[in-house]
């Protein structure tokens, strides 16, 4: 199995939750995160005192996987993702040792 | 307040419209504390919201008590020497008659009473801004009735009591440039200089943590202010507190729109904290002077008060005094702007017949303004200082490097202002759990 996390800009989530589910994607976890890329932050201005604010709101999206999906999935999430401008974020997988569903206590990919 | 123009020789008679229209005015100045405490609140960071509001609500409860026990007799009882009042018989109001009128006005005593009690309560309240987020709670209250006592109540009888040395002298405040503004500002001034700055200032980000509160509160400034101006006049008789009540809302018209100008071109976009800044800046400034100026004279006012305050609220940068919220900036700076612009503007055709320098006066009327300002600054400022030195040594007027970074809201009112837990109700950080008291707890424990 898989985790696959992205951290993307927050208006693509529904785009994202659309294409997962099109893909069959039964479940996902959404947190609300904040960070920069290359993009960097922006510049607000208070009664004439700048603040420059590093960190840019953004989506987490975790979605678990089997090993034969994973690579589909992720260009699934990218795709929805892309506005094609600088700060889109970042997708990434990593390998899952086990998974528990826990109202049936099934284990490995039966539990996704 | 310039006394009443007595029409006819007979003794004034009590106006059932002046009096209930000075009630509500009242009303509406008693609104303008909650409203500062909403403006301020909102521009503190999250962790000081509710000290901040509370360092407001405090001076409601306070300067009331105060008033009634001997602020009002200090202020505008019988002069002595034009600096002080005193009338033993309104010490706690006990020897006023309910028909009794004010001294030349159509209004019961009661009634002028309670409108100048809401004067007394937002002019200390101004000052808190400047101490944002580092004042202990009990020496600011203590500051507050020490304040009152030989600062507002001394400064309001020079300006508006019969036999003040400012009002004898013919230093016109219409309802409170210097009493009020400049008064507070210097004040500001003088306590920020002996207590020093917020933890941080100028290195951590320290912006404001709710525009939409700042708005509201601005609002709220906006309407209780044309009770504060044109209640001044302290009825309606001649068309003064009308022409006073236009004149406000132009002037603040014109400042809002002046600062959203000046902050376009220097800082380059139209802020809702400019916007809210201006149309306090234009309502302060306009204070003193729009019983004075024409409508075309309130917009200059409101120009000029709007892009010298924008100007003045970045010089604690420069000067590394931290006027937290900008009290010094706007209040002082509006209220001296508003004050001399009399001398200027004064179209002889309002309040008096006294004309300004533009309307062929000359500088008469400037130099009389002048006296005004910078006696009630250079009072308010050093009496302030001292004050706040006296209280620092004593009691201690700052909470503890900890407790400030910390947040002051749970180390001096064991609160938190915003439950930001979500839905889950706060279930991952554990707080908020209510001690049961001991008795319930051992009928549970037998219940189960």
């Amino acid at each position: 199995m898989k985790l696959i996390t992205a951290v993307v800009k927050p208006h693509r989530l529904d785009e994202i939750k659309e294409a997962l589910q099109a893909f069959g994607v039964h479940g996902l976890t959404v947190t609300e995160a904040s960070g920069y890329g290359r993009q960097r932050g922006h510049t607000e201005v208070y009664r004439g005192a700048e603040y420059t604010v590093d960190l840019v709101p953004k989506i987490r999206i975790e979605v678990l996987a089997e090993d034969d999906d994973a690579e589909e999935l992720i260009d699934v999430v990218v795709k929805a993702a892309r506005t094609g401008k600088i700060g889109d974020g970042k997708v990434w997988a990593v390998p899952v040792e086990t998974a528990v569903r826990v109202r049936t206590g099934e284990r490995g990919p039966d539990a996704l | 307040m310039a006394p009443a123009i007595t029409l006819a020789a007979d003794a004034p008679t009590l106006s059932s419209a002046n009096t209930g229209f000075m009630l509500i005015c009242s009303a509406l100045v008693m609104l303008m504390t909650p409203g500062l405490a909403f403006f301020y609140g909102g521009m503190v960071r999250v962790k000081s919201t509710l000290n901040m509001l509370m360092m407001s609500f405090i001076s409601l409860g306070i300067v009331t008590l105060l008033w009634v026990l001997y602020g009002f007799s200090l202020a505008f009882g019988t002069d002595s020497g034009s600096i002080i009042g005193w009338n033993s018989d309104w010490v706690g109001l006990s020897g006023i008659g309910l028909t009794d009128l004010w001294d030349g006005y159509t209004i019961p005593v009661f009634v002028f009473l309670v409108f100048q009690l809401m004067f007394a309560i937002i002019t200390p309240a101004l000052i808190s801004g400047a101490l944002a987020d580092r004042v202990k709670f009990s020496a600011w209250a203590l500051f507050i009735a020490l304040w009152a006592t030989v600062v507002y109540f001394p400064v309001a009888h020079w300006v508006w009591g019969a036999g003040g040395w400012a009002f004898e002298l013919g230093v016109i405040d219409f309802a409170g440039g210097t009493a009020v503004h400049i008064n507070a500002g210097a004040a500001a001034l003088g306590v920020i200089l002996v207590i020093g700055k917020r933890v941080g200032f100028k290195k951590d980000p320290m912006r404001p943590h709710s525009l939409p509160l700042v708005m509201l509160g601005a609002g709220l400034l906006w309407f209780g202010w044309f009770g504060f101006n044109a209640g001044s006049w302290l009825g309606n008789d001649d068309g003064v507190g009308a022409l006073m009540f236009v004149n406000t809302q132009v002037a603040t018209a014109a400042a809002m729109l002046a600062w959203l100008a000046y902050e376009k071109i220097r800082h380059g976009a139209f802020t809702t904290l400019g916007a809210a800044s201006g149309a306090v800046a234009g309502l302060v400034a306009i204070t003193p002077s729009g019983g004075a100026v024409s409508p075309v004279g309130a917009i200059v006012v409101g120009v000029v008060a709007g892009v010298l305050c924008a100007m003045a609220v970045g010089l604690k940068y420069r000067f590394n005094y931290d006027d937290s919220l900008d009290v010094v900036g706007v209040h002082m700076v509006g209220g001296i702007v508003g004050s001399l612009l009399i001398g200027l503007l004064a179209s002889g055709k309002g309040q008096s017949h006294v004309e300004g320098l533009f309307y062929g006066g000359g500088l008469h009327q400037f130099w009389k303004q002048c006296a005004g300002v910078f006696a009630v600054l250079a009072y308010s400022l050093i009496v302030s200082a001292v004050l706040a030195f006296a209280l620092d040594k004593t009691l201690g007027m700052r909470v503890t490097e900890d407790e400030e970074v910390a947040g002051i809201d749970q180390a001096e009112h064991a609160e938190t202002a915003y439950d930001f837990s979500g839905a889950g109700g706060g279930a991952a950080a554990r707080t908020a759990v209510p001690a049961a008291p001991a008795a319930e707890t051992a009928s549970k424990k037998v219940d189960a």
